[in-house]
């Protein structure tokens, strides 16, 4: 493990956990967790119910604090260098972050402007891309669970997101989007990406490198 | 690296607010009813004499504003929280301390800015003193704005938790309070044809200060409160 500065280690590894530690309520989920992640590489956390997935995953991009430990992207303590990495990162979670009473289009217009600065392609493509043409412009609360979660993800195609944190991509998907999906996240690590996520189910991501991690409940 | 361009999110924000709210009118309007139904209660309810009605209706008419503007706080972040879009907000890398004030913002011109149109009619229904009209305009425009700004702070923290309005009020009420005394006593003044700059000066000097910290504070408070 590096404790020193990162300068003194030729290779920072790009995006680091370091001793991360959880507690809910008084119930520790996890401690010492740490692992390291390179470009071209995911990871997949595995666990039971309740073992602390979710809020492993939002300590990951910085939404909430661990008791103990830090996260490091390009050797840096992320608090300490929040608008970098939140330039860097795309967090789609339980909730989809997916306003009802705007369209797709709007909903992916808004992230666009949040995020800083254009993605690979735009709004209208990205839609395309997960299999929404022609529901546009039909609010989001007329939509299905399933087509819901698809503009959810759609967001990570128009921000330039380096690292995607997925908290159950899957959910509420069919068969033929689960595809689609496991062919982005196989799209984006082949160019040079990095994703974090969580799932029950096998995650066929090709030929990429898929790295895991399994979180056990603590006594 | 660069910074982002700050100003496209802070409009875009500001736009969708705007239209969600447009998209949701009838919750909207609650609050708005809300000031007039109160406002109006009171000459039924204490006196029809007009010598009485011109003595409380610059109180009347702000604690009613206060009020309304303490009901209408908490839609400031409960749905982007619920929705999860408030974590996406969170995780912009513009400063979030600008973003909240987009939105705050958005959340006066829908709930504060109506309350200063409607006022200079509950000023005639409580036969506020002539010449008084003007100054309470002037004292919403500067007040309302305060309201909502300190009001986020309380929100702000309030929003993770599932029944938060009781805490909520008890926050932010003593923080109203200076504002409610200035406001009121200009209004009282300038119905006697007192000088009232001191009053606005003082009003302008809060806004000016609420406008500087409490978009921080309501950051920090967002970003403990999604923890």
């Amino acid at each position: 493990m590096v404790a020193g500065s990162p300068i003194a280690n030729p290779v920072t590894p790009l995006f680091e956990a370091c001793g991360l530690e959880c507690v809910r309520g008084d119930r520790l989920l996890f401690t010492e967790l740490s692992f390291t992640l390179s470009p071209g590489t995911a990871l997949q956390v595995q666990g039971p119910n309740g073992a602390g997935k979710t809020s492993l995953l939002r300590m990951l991009c910085g939404l909430s604090l661990p008791a103990e430990g830090v996260v490091r992207w390009r050797g840096k303590d992320i608090r300490k260098i929040r608008s970098e990495f939140f330039y860097d990162v795309a967090y789609v979670g339980h909730n989809h972050g997916v306003k009802g009473d705007l369209s797709p289009l709007e909903n992916l217009a808004v992230a666009r402007a949040l995020g800083g600065s254009k993605g690979r392609i735009s709004a209208g493509d990205a839609l395309a891309v997960l299999g929404l043409e022609g529901y546009e412009d039909t609010p989001c609360r007329m939509l299905s669970a399933g087509q819901r979660r698809r503009v959810a993800l759609a967001r990570l195609l128009v921000v330039p997101a380096r690292l995607w944190v997925l908290d159950e991509p899957y959910t509420a998907l069919d068969r033929a989007g689960i595809g689609t999906v496991a062919a982005l996240i196989a799209e984006h690590l082949a160019n040079n990406g990095m994703a974090v996520l969580t799932s029950h189910q096998p995650i066929a991501l090709g030929d990429s490198v898929v790295e895991h991690l399994s979180l056990e409940p603590h006594d | 690296m660069t910074d982002p361009p700050l100003l496209p999110a802070f409009v875009k924000l500001l736009k969708r607010d705007l239209l969600l709210a447009y998209r949701s009118r009838a919750e909207i309007a609650n609050p708005l009813v809300f000031f007039v139904i109160i406002a109006s209660l009171f000459p039924l309810g204490m006196s029809a004499d007009p010598g009485t009605l011109q003595t409380i209706a610059p109180g009347v008419i702000w604690v009613s504003a206060l009020l309304a503007s303490l009901l209408s706080l908490d839609q400031l972040f409960r749905s982007d929280f619920e929705d999860g879009t408030l974590e996406q907000i969170l995780l912009s890398p513009h400063s979030l301390s600008i973003l909240v004030l987009a939105k705050v913002l958005a959340h006066w011109l829908v709930t504060g800015l109506p309350l200063l149109v409607l006022s200079p009619l509950l000023g005639v229904l409580l036969n506020l003193r002539e010449g008084a009209t003007g100054t309470l305009v002037l004292t919403l425009a500067l007040g309302t704005p305060i309201l909502s700004l300190i009001g986020a702070i309380g929100v702000a923290l309030t929003v993770g938790l599932k029944r938060g309005g009781v805490l909520l009020s008890l926050l932010v009420l003593p923080l109203y309070i200076p504002v409610l005394i200035f406001a009121a006593h200009a209004v009282d003044a300038a119905g006697y044809g007192l000088p009232v700059t001191g009053h606005l000066l003082l009003l302008a000097s809060l806004l000016v200060l609420a406008i500087t910290l409490a978009p921080w504070a309501t950051a920090a408070a967002l970003r403990i409160g999604l923890d």
